[in-house]
């Protein structure tokens, strides 16, 4: 009846499982407790649940990132205290099955969950306001996305107080993760959380596509949107062109673990080795995407707080297709130790080290453009200088992992995974950041408190440094990657510093969540109220702070790159007097539903409950269809709305003839 | 619509919104009767080729041969049923294929390539893939 | 193209439909440029954008199905001593299976003219055709399986026949979508006319169709051809 699912499949003998447990289950009861005391679950629903709203989508993006961190982040304290403590006599605290599901658990959602919601999150506030669009292409889409996202994401915090989640890497080897070594029910878990969220990742990049090809304001051309959206653009098309391969890949294992056949087994010619090729080259563009967006971030921070325009946009915008194309070709790198031979290790390793070559044209051209400046160091800026210093370092060691002979040696050691870490935090974790903080006037209408926010940069950056320098030295002294335990003594005191920079990045969580708490407590001081807080230079800043549900009252004509430094230059008036009704599409409850029965079909496909699989499969298909005929997708904001609207961001004049 | 002539001959025209309903775009451009025909023939024929070749056993029934017909045929569907050309409507279509393309390429050729030395380096004696 | 202009509150403004042509009309204008500032009514062509969208959905699935291919290019030598392609396929009955397919794009192909000329009876009736001959081909393949499972090369005998079984299921699942599709699009048709939304999603329809059938190509000529021919 319940397939494989027991009430023994609750972790009742494991303390530490079921203390995680307890507090989750107690902040989704504070959380629902709230919403039924303010009674505030009608508002929720028909205007946020519900929302095909690109902003509101964005920002529901950004809280799924911001509570996965601390998810994952708790994971991260974890195996720092373990491996702090786990020398020689002492085993830690973690015993090795709950220790390998802790960085399985760690790297798992912070690429999925933290990292690529963050992402998409920035992307969806801002891109349509940038391009002077009033939603992105497909709004409905947009919305299962997010539900779907957020399905992957239950799915994964589900496992930890139902069953177990995977022993085996965030990227499940196998045959470690075939049915044989692997009989539980913790990689199916992880295939069925990446799954679902995967489908709602390809579907924005489609979605984003359409965007920025059909829906820019006129005169916006190619070469006039700003380097966000190019970098925007080159990341959705990777995402679209390789989430695929990791549908297929999950889908193989899937159907060894399920029924029994042979992609990546050991017996009757399966081919382990297979699964490695595929999902890197899934994985090797991934982590562009990740980065891409934040590298268009930074493109924005530092002419504003330069105040300059940005050197070099030209190269700029091929830099990008240029990494783009280029992470397509690099995937080998991360098997090197495989077996390869030569000639593909050395074509392999070369294409490796080239891309680093528009990278670093990156980095010249904001230095340039910070040359003779006048610099701000708002805390955007100082997450940006931080980026540039830390990710150049991260980017060096990448250089020296992409030479076969040296990746022999350092192949799956702590020197790897101080590299990893130091591109990803200093990359993509600090131009989150810095994107948060450029953007919160504009997305919540008030700014971020800058002195918290700036001792959260320090304590991070700092934090950083003694959590992850002890890494590379330890790689280099040959301690492999995801060990619960060690005998060599050296390593001991190099564990404890790295810990000591672990407990320095809390306190810059600590900090984040205190500048969370205040800004909205002081959030009439830090108001924004002319919507252009920074001197920007493109279109969001031309809008009120927060943007009006329609975004642009009238679409502008753009005529140059930095189209509202342009606008300003020629004194263009932002307010109206006259004003026309505006198409707008309307919520649908229909991409929680399937949402919400995609979640169902995965769990039961976990535990092996195959009739109520089938009934959520159903449920998604019947509420697709229902969808299908449903008539009632949109409506008009009628003129006088618009400008009572536009009126109360003193955008209105008198009419002149 | 001289509202902008009268505006360029001096005299000040009213303010005036003009609105311009969008109706239903008709199907796929150049969409004839013809091309589907030709398209279905040449697609008929150069299926039942590669089909006859192979179940005669001629020598001309190579891989290569059978690979060059299914790209021909997928040439005629993309050009006939699908309607990629180089028109305008059609120039982000054709680019998105182009770039699909190379990326297949990428994945197959890349695959086959990097598995074919695994095989060689790491399981002698054992049965290599059938593509080269 | 001076009919793309109007005055509006004063100032000029690009009438909807003229943005690729902005530069043409800013030359046009014989005074003051600058006032076009802003666009009074934005539509943006909403058929278009869909048909694009897609359109990079499909290259997403060529991904997917190239992942399978390359799949099963690796690993169809990998038949474990058991059968190998060579003794499993029967061509003459893929070449019908085929002809299934192949007709149907056709007849999809028809439905889609008689689509754009407003004929909602004779659109239906080639759709019913198409689904009826997707039909046969989606039943000609259980068959082959169901006779392939039965003589013991199921999916779970070797790596050759899960990777075969793999590629042709999905292209066979993706077909079975299309025609769930396509009887809620003939519904659609019937209940509510070729309206611009209906015709829109029939364009989708029509592109997954062909595209399927693309896809097939590709099968026939990797798995059936090459396994019998080598």
């Amino acid at each position: 009846m319940l397939g494989k699912l027991t009430l023994s499949a609750i972790p009742y003998t494991n303390p530490i499982v079921m203390g995680a447990v307890a507090f989750m289950v107690l902040g989704a009861i504070a959380v629902l407790g709230l919403v039924t005391f303010l009674g505030k679950w009608k508002y929720l629903w028909t205007e946020w649940l519900t929302s095909v709203d690109h902003k509101r989508i964005g920002i529901m993006y950004l809280i799924l990132g911001g509570v996965m961190l601390l998810r994952g982040f708790a994971d991260a304290i974890m195996m720092r205290s373990q491996q702090a403590l786990a020398y020689g006599h002492s085993m830690g605290y973690l015993p090795p099955e709950h220790f390998d599901q802790v960085f399985s658990a760690h790297g798992t959602i912070m690429i999925f969950f933290m990292a690529m919601p963050m992402v998409i999150g920035l992307m969806n506030c801002v891109l349509p306001l940038q391009i002077g669009a009033r939603d992105v292409a497909f709004p409905f889409l947009n919305n299962l996305s997010l539900w779907l996202t957020v399905a992957g994401a239950i799915l994964i915090n589900v496992s930890l107080a139902i069953g177990n989640f995977s022993r085996t890497g965030w990227l499940a080897y196998p045959p470690l993760s075939e049915l044989h070594f692997s009989p539980g029910v913790g990689v199916d878990y992880w295939i069925w959380a990446l799954q679902v969220s995967g489908i709602g990742t390809t579907l924005s990049g489609v979605n984003f596509i359409a965007t920025i090809l059909k829906m820019r304001a006129p005169g916006m051309t190619l070469m006039r949107m700003p380097v966000f959206t190019w970098a925007a653009l080159c990341t959705n098309i990777l995402i679209v062109a390789v989430f695929p391969i990791l549908t297929v890949t999950l889908a193989l294992l899937t159907m060894d673990r399920y029924l029994g056949m042979h992609f990546f087994t050991n017996s009757l010619g399966g081919d382990p080795m297979m699964y490695l090729n595929l999902i890197w080259i899934w994985g090797h563009p991934e982590v562009y995407i990740l980065i891409l967006p934040l590298f268009g971030v930074y493109s924005e921070i530092v002419p504003t707080f330069s105040g300059k325009p940005l050197f070099g946009y030209t190269s700029m915008v091929y830099a990008t297709m240029a990494i783009a194309l280029l992470s397509m070709l690099v995937w080998l790198h991360h098997f090197f130790t495989m077996g390869n031979g030569g000639d593909v290790n050395a074509f392999f390793g070369i294409t490796t080290m080239i891309i680093a070559v528009p990278t670093g044209v990156k980095i010249f051209n904001w230095l340039f453009t910070m040359y003779r400046g006048r610099i701000r160091f708002t805390t955007p800026m100082l997450w940006t200088i931080g980026f540039m210093i830390t990710f150049t370092v991260g980017g060096m060691t990448g250089v020296l992992l992409s030479e076969p002979p040296a990746d022999f040696v350092l192949h799956n050691s702590l020197f790897l995974v101080a590299h990893f870490h130091n591109v990803i935090i200093g990359g993509v974790v600090f131009g989150v950041f810095a994107g948060l903080s450029y953007w919160a006037p504009k997305i919540f209408g008030f700014a971020l408190d800058e002195r918290l926010g700036k001792w959260a940069f320090w304590c991070w950056f700092i934090g950083f440094y003694v959590a992850f320098m002890p890494l590379y030295i330890l790689g280099l002294m040959g301690a492999t990657r995801r060990l619960d335990h060690y005998d060599v003594a050296a390593w001991h005191p190099l564990f404890i510093v790295a810990a000591a920079g672990a407990v320095i990045i809390f306190c810059g969580i600590l900090f984040q969540l205190a500048q969370v708490v205040v800004s909205i407590a002081h959030r009439e001081q830090l108001r924004d109220s002319t919507g252009d807080p920074w001197h920007g230079r493109t279109l969001e800043w031309s809008l009120p702070s927060p943007a009006p549900a329609y975004n642009f009252a009238r679409i502008p004509v753009v005529r140059d790159r930095d189209a509202f430094w342009d606008m300003k230059q020629r004194g263009v008036d932002l307010s109206a007097s006259t004003f026309v009704p505006i198409h707008m599409p309307r919520n649908k409850g229909a991409g929680i539903i399937m949402a919400g029965f995609a979640l169902v079909t995965a769990f039961s496909m976990v535990w092996h409950i195959w009739w109520l699989a089938v009934a959520g499969l159903a449920g998604v298909l019947v509420t697709l269809i229902r969808h299908n005929f449903d008539d009632d997708r949109d409506f008009h904001i009628g003129a006088e709305e618009v400008r009572r609207v536009e009126g109360l961001h003193g955008r209105v004049h008198a009419r002149s003839m | 619509m001289n509202v902008a002539n009268e505006a360029v001959a001096g005299h000040a025209p009213h303010a005036r919104v003009v609105h311009i309903e969008h109706g239903a775009h008709a199907a796929a451009h150049g969409a004839t009767h013809k091309q589907y025909i030709v398209g279905f023939l040449l697609a008929i024929a150069l299926t039942v080729v590669p089909f006859a070749l192979v179940m005669t056993h001629s020598v001309a029934g190579t891989p290569l041969f059978i690979a060059g017909f299914a790209v021909a045929q997928i040439l005629v569907h993309v050009l006939y049923f699908l309607h990629v050309n180089g028109s305008e409507q059609q120039r982000w279509n054709l680019t998105a294929l182009i770039y699909t393309a190379i990326v297949v390429g990428i994945v197959m050729g890349g695959s086959i390539w990097i598995m074919h030395h695994l095989y060689i380096n790491m399981m002698p004696g054992m049965m290599h893939g059938s593509m080269d | 193209m001076s009919e793309s202009i109007v005055m509006h509150d004063g100032a000029l403004a690009l009438k909807p439909g003229y943005v690729d042509h902005a530069a043409d009309a800013l030359r046009d204008l014989r005074w003051s440029r600058d006032a076009i500032d802003f666009q009074v009514e934005h539509h943006h062509d909403v058929a278009a954008t869909a048909q694009l969208g897609f359109w990079l959905y499909l290259m997403s699935d060529c991904l997917l199905f190239s992942g399978l291919f390359a799949t099963y290019s690796v690993l169809s030598g990998h038949t474990a001593g058991g059968p190998s392609g060579q003794s499993l396929f029967e061509l003459p009955y893929v070449l019908v299976e085929t002809m299934f397919l192949l007709v149907s794009s056709f007849t999809c192909g028809l439905a889609t003219l008689a689509m754009g000329s407003g004929r909602r009876n004779a659109t239906v009736g080639w759709l019913a055709l198409t689904f009826l001959l997707g039909l046969g081909f989606v039943g000609m393949e259980v068959h082959e399986f169901a006779h392939l499972i039965a003589i013991g090369a199921g999916p779970s005998h070797s790596a050759f026949l899960s990777s075969f079984f793999t590629l042709v299921a999905t292209h066979g699942l993706h077909v079975t979508c299309g025609l769930i599709w396509m009887a809620v699009m003939m519904a659609t048709v019937l209940k509510k006319g070729l309206t611009p939304s209906t015709q829109s999603r029939l364009n989708c329809l029509s592109l997954f169709w062909h595209f399927l059938d693309i896809i097939w190509v590709g099968v026939f000529s990797l798995v059936y051809l090459f396994g019998v021919a080598h």
